[in-house]
């Protein structure tokens, strides 16, 4: 009796060590280093998705300009009331006009000002918002539209989480710099303002309290790139803490399995300690701001009072004068703040701006012609005429392909991964456009017919059966929305569907839920299925993939199957032998050209790749190497 | 514990906007954790309540300033007045200076206590969550775990600055600048002051307001990204079917109701905030109204009138930020109580009390009488609940048992059992006559390897991810155990070799790629059992059946237990059991069963129908 060989007990091997080859989460998150210069021609871009609100623009503006002109007044008429109504009525008792009504017209000019501020607030901000939210909304649209026309290379070759966070997160940044730029204006009448009334008031005084502010300014310059700096850190080691909470916990089955919590949590401690460390570094650099400009605002205080005071005693400025400086001191760094801060939003913005227009000038690859053509029925036969075709210039996946799938005839294409079968099928559908040669469907080239004539005439079933969220019913007359209630069951009678669609809570009307999470794999093949049924092309396009589904499954798919290409011309991308040998030809492709073609008898009799794969009786004909 | 809050009900909890006793407790709770740091929250109380007294000083200064600049007006230049000018700078100085610092110092202590609790909390969590067994995960999201662990813990956070020390700062300056202004003057404070409740209530509901419009948007956004995610994650079948129009109408309607929320949310902050400033300004204009009139009737001085005025410009802010201060206790609440749902679980399968290491022998793993049931809802891909009754089996070293059924008979079920990943409800699994139950974990799942139907691939090496479960492995058993797996040559083959990034982001494998890793994950372990839960679906038959041999080759101190649907995958089993609805209802050898003529040997005859099923030798036959 040996006892278990207990590997990583921690106890013995931690702390001479850390695991050699051991990491929880991802690494850095690229997307995430993002800032750039401001760009003229982004900003054209940006501008035009702007335009539409000019008017509205117009507007916001000036309710932005009355506000700050409100905010300069009030301490200027704390002046007016202190100089002319309380000083004055004061010290002199005669004068002609009553200091009482000096007083009275005094805040009578603060409530208008004060009204001003507020109607002027009241229109500036939901303004500003409301464009800001349209504007997003509109960017989202232009891409998201966009997305629907490009070409399926794009599609494929980029994440489908890479274009999420552009159409949520890089429009957001783009919303916000609207948003700050416009208020940012404000703030820089608001600084400019200050500065005049200031120098106005006393130009002594003003150029001697102005003269602190060139040392926030600088303070800020040393003070920025050391912050973002830190922040982006906080920022980064912050997401590939969470990065790694979120892999524990999908492949949580996988460590309890294999053991490795201890290791996980001490890999996952090390992460967190960094996030700490970088989060705490983060908000002292965010807070070592704090005693700086109120260091700074006390020092302009102190020279308003002194110098100030000193002008007041002598006689040379008013009492109000001083006062309004007081106010207008602690107001007087704020746009300063803000001003630096949109230096930030507007480098995300235009690093955001550069990946929507990227998107937004993926190529449309394939486009209906003017004159293109939407016949209502089809005769239904397919056919390739010496296609060459390929996503790479110089690396052609298709040479040469011809072959005819005459109506109602099934078609199998048969061939290792990377012979170009998913290829062919996607240009039956104009997916791409061929370099040369054509292909037809119904006696007519793909590329004078419209897209939307192309999508009613062929369905398609691919090998993952995507289901969106929403009922079942809902999914099966995906392609025909107008289809009635007896039609979708009808279809999914046919398949074979409709049993264990009614034993479900809900029958039809049940929610998937993620994309069909809560079916099987082969429950959610026949709702695709049915899907093609309701959809009732003359021409079917399968990726006929069931690998992973078992032989009980099987059995029912392949009777749906059959359903399913009753009277159909039927181009299949086969896997399971079954299906390609009742197939009427079948078309071996190997390296994007076609080696063999024939029925499976004269296949066979042949004697080349096919009869070998077949004689070899591999599961899928994909998993190969050949 | 509330209902409400179960972590088993899939839709968000409603919110509410009332205070209930539990919320308190979770509040104290929070309190009790931070108070853990006790250092770091007595320096930020200390600090937030010198920052506000600091604060507090500035509007008598300036006030004093006026005094003395006004009482000499006309009095000429003299070093006594001079003298108190100087002083008055000097202090506003000193004070504006020591505000600010102080002021950082407790942001600072506040924020690195948050940010403690959240280490703190999160560890937490981590371990709490790779404790928790099967049966937890099985029952709830991934997606709501991880929201838990990200924003949950944010909102948490955040409430000892946002809530706590905000708190206390608010009272600090009410309470004292209250004191002050109704101290001097009774009516000019209580004018003064007047707009302090109505802001204060403005910003509390308007944020309570925020907060429920915030989530309705937030649900809409959802259903936003659903639309967009899926679009383009089906975007094939979407032009497959020319649905572009479709899609495009179904994201303008979605984008349609988002506008309104966002547009409402819109007019509920800006219409308040509004209110709030008007309503300072009136104050202000009031103040300045009596307060000039006691001026002028000389009961009261410019500087104190200014000094009024500095002083509802302080309290402003704070009173504004009310209702940030109620969200973040609300927010704080909510999000506590649903990590702690989580923290206060124990896990269901744990080591008994002084359990010991699981002894191996000759490797022999027993069920007697087994009877199991998934309680609780069995969600996603297993819509029937699977059950086990009466399963009787033995497979030891050197033996294979092999497993067929149809779906949802229990197949799986049983290699869940054996590593103890559920518990049995009756009956008992032995390995070498110990109970799993009286034997640790670790050893348990050291000597049990299991490979799973779906390979779970983490973001990282090829190397690292075979050797998962022995980070400590030497190169050489990591190529050793790739190439049991027949999974070498295909690394070999990749330009950075075992180096190579899988997962995530890194470089996609094939269904049957992942398998083989998947092996050679376990081949690594040198487990005493191995069990492949369906786990060659995906590799084609001579492969599966090279990978054999080499296991067999490898060692035969080991009991091996194959599931898989594919009957050429386990017809060479010492012993084939047939499962049907968690029943044993046939076994044998393949020619026994075959003879046999029952369910096995139909499934047989249906698979080579198929053309599918290699000949018992495990060469392929050509039929035709």
């Amino acid at each position: 009796m040996s006892a278990v060989r207990v590997i990583d007990d921690p106890s013995v091997r931690r702390g001479a060590t850390r695991p050699p080859r051991a990491v929880v989460g991802s690494q850095v998150d690229t997307e995430e280093t993002i800032f750039a210069s401001l760009d003229g021609r982004i900003l054209r871009r940006f501008w035009l998705f702007v335009a539409p609100y000019r008017r509205r623009l117009v507007w916001a503006l000036a309710a932005v300009l009355a506000f700050t002109a409100s905010q300069i007044a009030i301490p200027l008429v704390l002046r007016l009331v202190v100089d002319n109504a309380l000083v004055a009525g004061a010290a002199i008792d005669d004068v002609s006009i009553p200091a009482e009504r000096l007083l009275l017209v005094g805040i009578a000019a603060f409530f208008a000002v004060a009204s001003l501020n507020f109607v002027a607030n009241l229109v500036q901000e939901t303004l500003v918002s409301r464009i800001a939210e349209r504007l997003l909304i509109d960017m989202r649209r232009a891409m998201f539209a966009h997305l629907q026309r490009v070409s399926l290379a794009f599609m494929d070759k980029t994440e489908t989480g890479r274009l999420m966070s552009r159409l949520q997160g890089d429009v957001h940044a783009l919303q916000e710099f609207l948003e700050t730029s416009v208020f940012a204006i404000g703030d820089f009448v608001l600084l400019v303002g200050i500065a005049v009334v200031l120098l106005v008031l006393d130009w002594r005084l003003g150029l001697l309290t102005l003269s602190v502010m060139p040392i926030l300014v600088a303070v800020r310059i040393v003070w920025l790139p050391r912050a973002r700096k830190a922040f982006l850190r906080a920022r980064v080691t912050s997401s590939t803490l969470n990065g790694a909470l979120a892999e524990g916990i999908h492949g949580v089955r996988t460590v309890q399995g294999m053991g490795r919590e201890d290791v996980n949590l001490a890999l996952f401690e090390e992460k967190a300690a960094d996030n700490l460390d970088a989060q705490l570094q983060g908000t002292w650099l965010a807070q070592i701001m704090v005693p700086i400009v109120d260091g700074l605002t006390g020092a302009a205080m102190g020279i308003v009072v002194v110098a100030g005071g000193t002008a007041v005693l002598g006689g040379r400025i008013e009492l109000g004068v001083m006062v309004a400086f007081l106010f207008y001191v602690q107001r007087f760094f704020d746009p300063i703040r803000s001003l630096t801060m949109q230096y930030s939003v507007m480098q995300r913005a235009m690093a955001s701006g550069q990946r929507i227009f990227e998107v937004l000038d993926v190529p449309i690859s394939v486009q209906d012609r003017a004159d293109a053509l939407d016949p209502a029925e089809i005769d239904g036969s397919v056919a390739f005429e010496d296609v060459t075709f390929g996503y790479l210039a110089g690396q052609p996946v298709l040479q040469n392909v011809s072959f005819r799938a005459e109506p109602g005839q099934t078609v199998a294409l048969v061939g290792p991964t990377g012979s170009g079968k998913s290829s062919t099928m996607a240009l039956a559908h104009r997916f791409y456009d061929v370099w040369d040669g054509r292909v037809l469907v119904g006696g007519l080239d793909v590329r004078d017919l419209t897209q939307a004539s192309l999508g009613r005439h062929i369905a398609m079933v691919l090998q993952d059966p995507f289901l969106f969220t929403g009922t079942i019913a809902e999914n099966i007359r995906y392609a025909r929305t107008d289809a009635s209630d007896a039609q979708v069951i009808d279809a999914a009678r046919a398949v074979g569907a409709d049993a264990f669609i009614r034993a479900l809570p809900d029958g039809y009307a049940t929610l998937l839920e993620q994309q069909g999470g809560n079916l099987s794999q082969g429950q959610r093949q026949l709702i695709s299925f049915a899907r093609a049924l309701v959809a009732d092309a003359r021409i079917l396009i399968l990726d006929e993939a069931t690998a992973s589904i078992d032989s009980y499954t099987e059995r029912s798919i392949q009777r749906a199957l059959a359903r399913l290409l009753e009277g159909r011309t039927a181009l299949v991308i086969a896997h399971r032998l079954a299906t390609i040998r009742h197939a009427d030809r079948i078309v071996v492709l190997q390296q994007g050209r076609i080696i063999e073609d024939g029925s499976h008898a004269q296949l066979m009799r042949r004697g080349g790749l096919y009869a070998r794969l077949y004689r070899m009786n591999y599961a899928s004909f994909d998993d190969i190497d050949v | 514990m509330h209902a409400s809050k179960s972590i088993l009900s899939s839709s968000a909890p409603p919110e509410r906007v009332g205070v209930d006793l539990s919320d308190l407790e979770t509040l104290r709770r929070i309190l009790r954790m931070a108070l853990l740091h006790k250092r770091g929250m007595a320096v930020a109380l200390a600090t937030v309540v010198v920052a506000a007294v600091f604060q507090l000083t500035i509007p008598r200064f300036l006030g004093s300033a006026v005094d003395s600049a006004q009482g000499l007006i006309g009095a000429g230049e003299n070093a006594v007045a001079r003298g108190a000018l100087w002083q008055t700078a000097a202090l506003l100085l000193a004070a504006s200076l020591l505000r600010g610092l102080f002021t950082m110092w407790h942001n600072y202590q506040g924020e690195a206590v948050g940010q403690r609790i959240a280490y703190d909390l999160r560890m937490a969590y981590y371990a709490k969550l790779q404790q928790l067994s099967f049966g937890f995960h099985d029952s709830v999201h991934t997606g709501e775990l991880i929201t838990r662990g990200m924003l949950d813990i944010e909102g948490v956070r955040t409430v000892v600055n946002a809530g706590f020390m905000r708190l206390v700062l608010i009272l600090v300056l009410l309470g004292a600048g209250a004191f002050l202004l109704l101290r001097q003057d009774a009516l000019l404070g209580l004018v003064a002051l007047s707009f302090v409740p109505f802001a204060g209530w403005r910003s509390v509901v308007a944020r309570l307001r925020l907060r429920a419009s915030w989530l309705a948007l937030q649900e809409k956004l959802g259903v936003l990204t659903r639309v967009m995610e899926e679009n383009l994650s089906g975007i094939r079948v979407v032009r497959a079917f020319a649905a572009q129009p479709f899609e495009l109408a179904k994201f303008e309607e979605v984008s349609r109701h988002t506008l309104a929320l966002a547009d409402r949310r819109i007019d509920i902050r800006v219409r308040n905030a509004v209110a709030m400033t008007y309503a300072f300004f009136i104050a202000m204009g009031l103040v300045l109204w009596i307060g000039g009139t006691k001026v002028l009737d000389g009961s009261m001085s410019v500087g104190t009138l200014t000094e009024y005025l500095a002083f509802m410009a302080i309290l402003q802010m704070p009173v504004r930020q009310l209702g940030m201060t109620v969200n973040a206790f609300a927010r704080a609440s909510m999000c506590g109580a649903r990590l702690f749902e989580v923290l206060d679980r124990e896990p269901a399968i744990a080591d008994r009390p002084g359990a010991a290491d699981l002894e191996i022998g000759d490797a022999v793993v027993r069920f007697e009488n087994v009877s199991f049931s998934y309680s609780g809802a069995p969600p996603g891909d297993r819509p029937a609940p699977v059950t086990l009754h009466d399963v009787d089996f033995e497979v030891r070293a050197g033996r294979t048992l092999g497993i067929v059924g149809p779906p949802g008979s229990g197949k799986s079920t049983i290699a869940h059992l054996i590593p103890r990943y559920y518990d049995v409800d009756s009956g008992r699994v032995t390995i070498d006559g110990q109970d799993v139950r009286d034997v640790t974990l670790r050893s348990l799942r050291r000597a049990v390897s299991v490979v799973q139907q779906d390979t779970f691939l983490f973001t990282a090496s090829i190397e690292n991810n075979v050797a998962y479960g022995d980070p400590w492995a030497e190169p050489a058993g990591i190529t050793h155990s790739s190439e049991v797996a027949r999974l070498h040559d295909y690394i070999a083959g990749l330009p950075a070799g075992y180096g190579t990034l899988v997962g995530e982001r890194g470089v996609s494998l094939s269904g049957g790629q992942r398998q083989r890793l998947s092996i050679a994950r376990s081949v690594l372990l040198g487990a005493h059992v191995l069990v492949f839960d369906d786990s060659t679906a995906a590799v084609d038959a001579a492969t599966e059946r090279a990978i054999r041999e080499a296991l067999r080759a490898e060692t035969t101190d080991r009991a091996t237990i194959i599931i898989a649907h594919r009957l050429g995958s386990l017809m060479h089993a010492d012993e084939i059991i047939f499962l049907e609805a968690g029943r044993i209802v046939e076994r044998g050898s393949h020619d026994a069963l075959l003879a046999l003529g029952g369910r096995y040997a139909d499934l047989f005859a249906l698979q080579s129908l198929d053309g599918e099923t290699p000949t018992a030798d495990g060469t392929p036959e050509h039929r035709s």
